[in-house]
């Protein structure tokens, strides 16, 4: 008996959660920023495994996209972040808060 | 018929407007200007006459000559064309609508030469023609209005023309305002009038597609009852009345009247043009033209007789005591008015029009020599300080004699015949609409303002052209204001506006005799010579059981009245069952002497009025009336505290400082305050912490799941 659907979608939502809580509880922008790349990637297992088992590529076509825009994503985001360290010398995300009342 | 000059008449005016506004202004050469606006309404006039009197001519024949123009308004049911009609009673309006039109427009060139606006007041006096002439030949009523309106406006236009003075805007506003009273009155009628009917046209034009008339369903119907609960009715009575609150506002009728006697702060030519003779008859017109209307609602006309006559010897006891030359003209052109009203009111629809012909020209004649004194005086309108000018202006007081017998109504002049008319016609009052004994007292007042208007006029001519010459006295505080200074000598005006006095004194002189009643006439003929009322009768409604008008047999020998049933279209339908009966009577013995005993004491009063006044006012010419008088019984003043003020205060303590300051600005700033009270809130949302927006994001996700699963388990069967 080969693995289970629900085998995959556990892992997913596992890999979803944990990239959550980290965003949530991480302060580090470099590990958040992975964890939101996990998030994305959670979804994809998701996708491929329906893919897989209903057999239509729909799912993998999206993926494609998810992957796309996780690279654009990429690019955007930690251009964002050595901005940031330039400024400040830090990747602590609660040091930049110069828009806090 | 159909004829496309007809509306060669109406658009004549208006071209001549737009090339004085629009190359007059450029050109600026007298001459010119003059030339266009006399030309233009020249040609108006000979177009006019033209139809009226060619073999197929509105005046010669049944049937109306029809112009459509073009088709403007058709929603539903509801159809307006641009459309022209000429029939007997719009033909004989626009024959002395532009005749006096272009007396005076010639008149005006010599009047106002070296203003500084000439161009503007002829542009304007022509759109004024061009309105009035809608007004008049227009085939429906919401054609009719816009010429009423356009005429209001030109009104308003001239008589603001010195716009520099004060008194002149705020008397053009007065005339404007008090209008829009009356037009209030006169939209709802018309709308009354398309909800009962279901047609809003005069006349039936084949080419406007029009197969019946606001009037026939009049002619099919029975008369209101004569009870004041006809007023609410929403039937004929309603839309009389209604009517009637139009022709109040624009013939300056009591309670609107108050507008008439400050619109003399415009040019003369303009009083005599617009404020006597022709605008201010609109209202009679709009009536007459209505005349079906007015005889199903017996308690409308009731009404228009008492205002009418009410009006009448209010403002010619006015009239007695006012000092300036043109205000005495302007209250005696209100109470001229109130004495064709109260024809209309007692039925004698055709002696009001004759009333309106004649008057048109004597009144015309009398504020034209008034503009010409005031010329000749330089711009002295207070008689206190004229005196003795028929010795400098022998033309000027010719003509002004011969209006001055024509208001007065010493027989042969003008005024005599269509006075006389209307008296006898109320002595004699059906039953119809005046309750009895109402007739006489109706008679009394008319009688009784006879001779006012004999005194107040004599008046007039005494304080102006004889006795001492007081225009060489010292001006005191009026020195200033006029801008000149010593004594200045009196001169007779230029030809160009003595001709037209010439011929208008000619009119007032033996106009009067297209309108001769039987009983008079046949003191010389047998045959019946009331030109007048032999062409007007088929086209205006008679009052039922025509009790006191000579009601004609069928007067073969002036006009070849084809009979009635054979008339593809009649013009109006005017007779019920009632009338045909009646019109067989002949001139009953009787009454032609009550007539005629009846025109000799009009005659006695007209003299007793004459010499009164003679007498009176030769010895004293500056004798003082009682204040109250003098004063036009604070009517003004009584109007600013009573309306005016009341507005005034409501507007600014009520509508401004509560309700604009209150309502819709506090409305405005409260939405404005919440926006900001809320923006203030919402920062708290903002705390900056990129963590802190990571979980709203998580919390909104999962309300969403939350939300999605929560209706999604709902839906799956269970």
């Amino acid at each position: 008996m080969g693995p289970q659907l629900s085998w995959y979608l556990a892992l997913s939502a596992l890999l979803f959660t944990i990239g959550v809580v980290g965003v949530i509880i991480k302060r580090n922008v470099i590990a958040m920023f992975m964890c939101i790349e996990l998030m994305l990637n959670a979804v994809n297992l998701t996708f491929v495994a329906f893919a897989s088992f209903f057999g239509d590529v729909t799912g993998q076509l999206f993926v494609f996209i998810v992957m796309t825009v996780a690279a654009a994503e990429a690019a955007v985001g930690l251009g964002i972040i050595i901005a940031i360290f330039r400024n400040r010398e830090s990747l602590d995300v609660d040091d930049a808060s110069i828009l806090r009342l | 018929m159909e004829s496309n000059l007809l509306s060669l008449i109406i658009f004549a005016p208006l071209a001549g407007a737009a090339i004085n506004w629009f190359i007059g202004r450029r050109v600026r050469d007298e001459r010119f200007i003059g030339a266009v606006a006399c030309g233009s309404i020249a040609i108006s006039t000979i177009v006019a006459f033209y139809l009226a009197f060619n073999s197929h001519g509105a005046l010669r024949t049944e049937e109306p000559v029809l112009d459509h123009i073009w088709t403007w308004l058709q929603v539903g049911n509801f159809r307006a064309d641009f459309a022209l009609g000429m029939d007997r009673l719009s033909g004989m309006y626009a024959l002395f609508v532009t005749l006096v039109g272009l007396l005076i427009h010639v008149f005006a060139v010599g009047y106002m030469h070296g203003e500084e606006g000439f161009y503007r007041f002829f542009a304007f006096m022509n759109l004024f023609m061009f309105s009035m002439l809608t007004l008049v030949l227009g085939d429906n009523f919401v054609l009719m209005f816009v010429g009423w309106e356009g005429v209001g406006l030109c009104s308003y236009l001239l008589i603001g023309y010195y716009f520099d003075k004060k008194e002149a805007g705020d008397a053009a506003k007065k005339a404007f305002i008090t209008n829009r009273i009356g037009d209030w009155g006169f939209v709802l009628g018309i709308m009354l009038t398309f909800a009962v009917t279901g047609s809003v046209s005069f006349f039936a034009n084949p080419a406007a597609g029009g197969a019946h008339t606001a009037f026939e369903y009049f002619a099919n119907h029975a008369a209101d009852s004569f009870t004041w609960g006809a007023i609410t009715g929403l039937g004929a009575t309603s839309i009389a009345l209604l009517l009637f609150i139009g022709a109040v506002g624009k013939s300056a009728q009591i309670p609107l009247y108050v507008w008439l006697p400050d619109a003399m702060a415009g040019p003369t030519p303009v009083s005599a043009l617009i404020h006597a003779a022709t605008m201010v008859t609109a209202g009679i017109y709009m009536i007459v033209r209505c005349s079906p209307i007015f005889v199903d609602a017996p308690t409308a006309m009731f009404i228009v007789a008492i205002i009418g006559a009410a009006t009448a010897l209010f403002a010619a006891t006015i009239g007695l005591a006012q000092n300036d030359i043109k205000k005495v003209l302007a209250y005696s052109t209100i109470s001229q008015l109130g004495y064709m009203f109260l024809a209309c009111g007692v039925g004698a629809f055709i002696a009001a029009i004759f009333h309106v012909i004649t008057h048109a020209f004597f009144k015309a004649l009398l504020f034209l020599g008034s503009g010409s004194v005031i010329h000749g005086t330089h711009h002295e309108q207070d008689m206190r300080r004229m005196g003795g000018l028929k010795k400098y202006m022998p033309i000027t007081f010719a003509t002004m004699f011969t209006g001055w017998l024509a208001i007065c109504g010493i027989p042969i002049f003008a005024g005599f015949f269509s006075k006389d008319e209307i008296l006898w016609k109320a002595w004699s009052a059906p039953g119809f609409s005046i309750p009895g004994g109402f007739s006489k007292i109706l008679w009394g007042i008319g009688a009784l303002t006879a001779l006012l208007t004999a005194v107040y006029m004599t008046r007039m001519m005494v304080m102006t052209f004889w006795g001492s010459e007081r225009f060489r006295e010292k001006h005191g505080n009026h020195a200033g204001d006029h801008g000149h200074n010593g004594t200045v000598e009196p001169h007779e005006s230029p030809w160009i506006m003595t001709v037209p006095l010439i011929v208008l004194a000619a009119l007032s002189t033996v106009g009067g005799f297209i309108g001769v009643s039987y009983a008079l006439s046949s003191f010389v003929s047998n045959k019946d010579l009331n030109v007048i009322e032999h062409t007007l009768e088929p086209v205006v409604a008679k009052a039922p059981n025509g009790v006191g008008r000579e009601t004609k047999a069928g007067s073969p020998q002036l006009l070849s009245t084809p009979p009635r049933e054979t008339a593809a279209a009649p013009p109006v339908h005017e007779l019920g069952p009632l009338e045909i009966a009646g019109e067989h009577e002949n001139h009953s013995a009787e009454e032609i002497s009550a007539e005629r005993w009846l025109a000799l004491t009009s005659i006695i009063i007209a003299l007793a009025g004459l010499a009164i006044g003679w007498f009176t006012f030769q010895k004293r010419p500056l004798l003082q009336f009682p204040r109250i008088l003098e004063n036009k019984y604070y009517v003004d003043e009584i109007y600013d505290a009573a309306l005016i003020h009341p507005i005034e205060a409501g507007s600014r303590e009520g509508l401004w400082k509560i309700f604009d300051v209150g309502v819709i600005d506090g409305l405005l700033h409260s939405i404005g305050e919440a926006v900001t009270e809320a923006g203030r809130l919402g920062r708290y949302l903002q705390a900056g912490l990129v963590r802190g927006y990571a979980a709203i994001i998580l919390f909104g996700a999962l309300v969403l799941i939350a939300f999605f699963a929560y209706f999604s388990f709902q839906a799956l069967p269970h």
